[in-house]
């Protein structure tokens, strides 16, 4: 509980740390949420940040390296935002554990950043009493000096330091304001904690009785209300303009993400095309030509015309969720959330799930309640990913004409784009209010969401957050589909007759694409549908290029995959290819993340049956209507 | 819809002081209990009325998950604004804002409450 080797050091000094020792191996940064606690670790960290799970657990694990003035190196642990050390939800255990150094595969940190807002000291220092008993040579860093200053909030930084026993600094993370204090501290001696009494730790209002004294002590004024997030919230939270706002906000994401990003989308085929028109001047074998063709142009190209939409995507979610408005559209979602058995946190984790269902998989961790969470991670998928852009764009393009309905904003093809995320939300909160009244039944649990202020985004924190998608992007679409494209590429020139690649329909893939007909005939889809199917239970965007692939060998390579689906498939069967795309499980990754957050096979195995059966009926019936 | 079934109870007894007493009133004031103290919940607040926490009605973990917010006996909560009819609803306590949902609120009793003073 307390340091036994310095008790003559008394209350620590003010600042001037001893000069440098022996460097940290690791640092551990701990804080409630929304104390800021990310923006320092960007800002010390910068881009040299890795993301992992901690092993047998669903909690993710941020390090990265902070470089320090002097040049050396020092890795920092970002541990999960926490209100207490009682080990009771999986953050507060990984928490608990790393700082106690009972984890096996960690070293206990050798010092503690301890990251609290400063404009609600009184709630963020209860933290401090379980974090300071720890006896680990700590700095508290208070958080957001800015805002503090701005509404008039002030405190006696030593007299803190005196009542602490701990280095105190007041820094903006944001601005990048006294930071420096950081480095002195994580470049000096590092003093343990002088022993203070501390409150029973169990006892939470002990701990907040002596955090209002600490706060006494230290002459800490809070700052008035913020005025900002006062007048934004009565606009955001308008019975009637709040929900007009959302929808607006809804509306502008996705019509950014389909009509807008067509410039940028363009330019990146155009770049593959001339590339790919450059490599094959440069290569004679005619095989390796029509590889290039395949694999770079249709295969890849078509694939990564994908990567601005997903990063406006991100780039909104993030906005949102930087700028506190997130937490407003849980707020507003949460009662109709609630008719669906979810909640208004099950909100930003299905909201995320339009972008890609692995992410969102992991970010229902903000949920507590088991039940919810569960239920939320099993209807993620059925949302619109971006996966499935590729392949509803090209079909919507091929059968869809672009007429405007409502002037420019809204044409034909952007309808059914809209018409095919209702049905996935649709899907999803049937899907929800099933398993929440059979399987997944419990009672309505206790519903608590913290709203923070507003905030103005930062450049970097949104940033680095694109950088990290774009990573994962390239990654899926460098391993999974270059793979796959090549693959279905040499199936199709095997077995050869004569030397010469067999035609399409006598080829490898050809028969398979043929074995599995009968099975998907009733729902109007050809062999060549069905290959693609077949390629598209690993990654839906597969689809795309296997049928560029298929198509491309079979035809001319000038043609187009639009104007081959067009002349290949009827609408009806156009229209139950949406229909499937829209409820089947075709992603391997999104299998793998439910696993490994449910922690069994079980749920996953569900899942895919489930959602594959109901993209049978519902590809079959949308068939046997349009016909 | 019934969405609001709050308004079409009766008054909250500790709603209508303010107004002439009556009789049933005039007794309560005799039983010297201030005017306040009659015990009512998170919900009997409306928007900008600030209460007193008296206790917590919920399973000891629920209420410590709560108490970790600032929701401690003796707090000063504000009824701040809501989700499209009135629920969640945000209250402001302990410096930060957090929303629950109604049935929740029903939970957080409170000791004495003041009317909005704007």
């Amino acid at each position: 509980m307390s340091c036994g080797d310095c008790h003559s050091c008394g209350p620590a000094p003010v600042l001037p740390f001893p000069a440098s020792r022996a460097l940290p191996k690791a640092v551990a940064l701990v804080g409630p949420p929304n104390s800021g606690k990310t923006t320092l670790f960007n800002r010390l960290t910068g881009m040299r940040q890795k993301v992992a799970n901690y092993p047998g657990v669903t909690v993710e694990q941020h390090t990265g390296i902070a470089e320090m003035p002097d040049g050396r190196a020092i890795r920092i642990i970002d541990l999960p935002g926490i209100y207490s050390l009682q080990p009771r939800s999986e953050d507060e255990q990984i928490a608990h554990d790393v700082l106690t150094g009972s984890r096996e595969d960690m070293d206990r940190p050798e010092a503690v950043l301890l990251v609290l807002d400063s404009t609600n000291l009184h709630r963020h220092l209860m933290l401090a009493a379980p974090i300071l008993s720890l006896g680990i040579p700590t700095l508290v860093i208070l958080n957001m000096a800015d805002d503090l200053r701005n509404r008039g909030g002030h405190l006696d930084l030593v007299a803190l330091q005196l009542q602490l026993g701990s280095p105190v600094a007041l820094v903006s993370a944001r601005n990048n304001q006294g930071i420096g204090q950081v480095w002195d501290f994580l470049a000096g001696a590092m003093p343990k904690p002088a022993p203070k009494e501390l409150p029973i730790l169990q006892d939470v209002p002990k701990c907040r009785q002596w955090a209002g004294q600490v706060g006494q002590q230290a002459n800490y004024h809070p700052p008035a209300p913020p005025k900002w997030t006062r007048r934004l919230d009565a606009i955001f939270l308008h019975p009637v303009g709040g929900p007009l706002i959302f929808a607006a906000v809804v509306v502008l994401v996705f019509q950014t993400i389909f009509s807008y990003s067509k410039p940028l989308i363009d330019g990146v085929g155009w770049l593959f095309e001339a590339s790919g028109d450059w490599m094959s001047g440069v290569v004679s074998p005619p095989l390796l030509r029509s590889l290039i063709e395949v694999v770079w142009v249709k295969g890849l190209g078509s694939v990564m015309q994908f990567l601005p939409q997903v990063l406006l995507l991100y780039f909104f979610i993030g906005l949102l969720e930087d700028s506190g408005y997130l937490a407003r559209a849980a707020l507003i979602a949460d009662r109709t959330m609630a008719r669906f058995g979810l909640q208004g946190k099950s909100f930003i984790p299905l909201l995320s799930a339009h972008a890609c269902a692995v992410p969102a998989i992991m970010a229902t961790r903000v949920i507590e309640n088991k039940r919810d969470r569960l239920a939320t991670i099993l209807v993620a998928p059925f949302m619109t990913c971006s996966a499935r852009l590729l392949p509803y764009s090209i079909i919507i393009a091929a059968f869809i004409p672009n007429r405007p309905i409502l002037g420019n904003f809204f044409s034909a093809d952007t309808a059914a784009m809209l018409g095919l995320y209702i049905l996935g939300f649709a899907a999803a909160v049937v899907t929800a209010r099933i398993l929440k009244s059979s399987i997944l039944k419990s009672s309505r649990t206790p519903f608590v969401l913290e709203m923070p202020s507003y905030r103005w985004p930062t450049l970097q924190s949104i940033g680095l957050r694109l950088l990290d998608r774009t990573k994962v992007f390239l990654f899926r679409v460098g391993s999974v589909i270059l793979l796959t494209t090549a693959i279905v590429f040499l199936l199709c020139k095997v077995p050869t007759i004569d030397g010469h690649a067999p035609k399409i329909e006598n080829s490898l893939v050809g028969t398979l694409g043929r074995t599995i007909e009968p099975a998907i005939k009733p729902l109007g889809f050809n062999w060549k549908v069905g290959i693609g199917l077949i390629t598209a239970v690993a990654q839906r965007e597969t689809l795309t290029s296997t049928m560029s692939s298929i198509y491309g060998l079979e035809e001319s390579n000038k043609v187009g995959l639009r104007e081959a689906l067009r002349s290949d498939l009827t609408p009806a069967s156009a229209f139950a290819l949406l229909v499937f795309f829209a409820l089947a499980m075709q992603c391997l990754s999104t299998l793998a993340v439910v696993r490994r957050e449910t922690g069994t096979w079980k749920w996953p195995a569900l899942q895919f049956a489930y959602m594959t059966a109901l993209a049978y009926v519902g590809a079959f019936v949308t068939y046997h209507l349009a016909r | 819809m019934a969405r609001r079934p709050r308004e079409k109870k009766p008054t909250a007894l500790d709603k209508d002081f303010g107004q002439p007493h009556t009789e049933i009133k005039m007794q309560l004031s005799v039983n010297s209990a201030p005017p306040d103290a009659i015990p009512g919940t998170l919900l009997d607040l409306r928007r900008g009325d600030a209460a007193v926490l008296d206790g917590i009605d919920l399973p000891s973990e629920e209420a410590r998950r709560l108490m970790e917010l600032g929701f401690l006996p003796g707090a000063t909560v504000t009824a701040g604004l809501s989700a499209p009819g009135g629920d969640p609803r945000v209250f402001q306590v302990d410096g930060s804002e957090i929303a629950l949902r109604r049935e929740t609120a029903r939970r957080l009793k409170i000791r004495s409450s003041r009317k909005n003073k704007r």
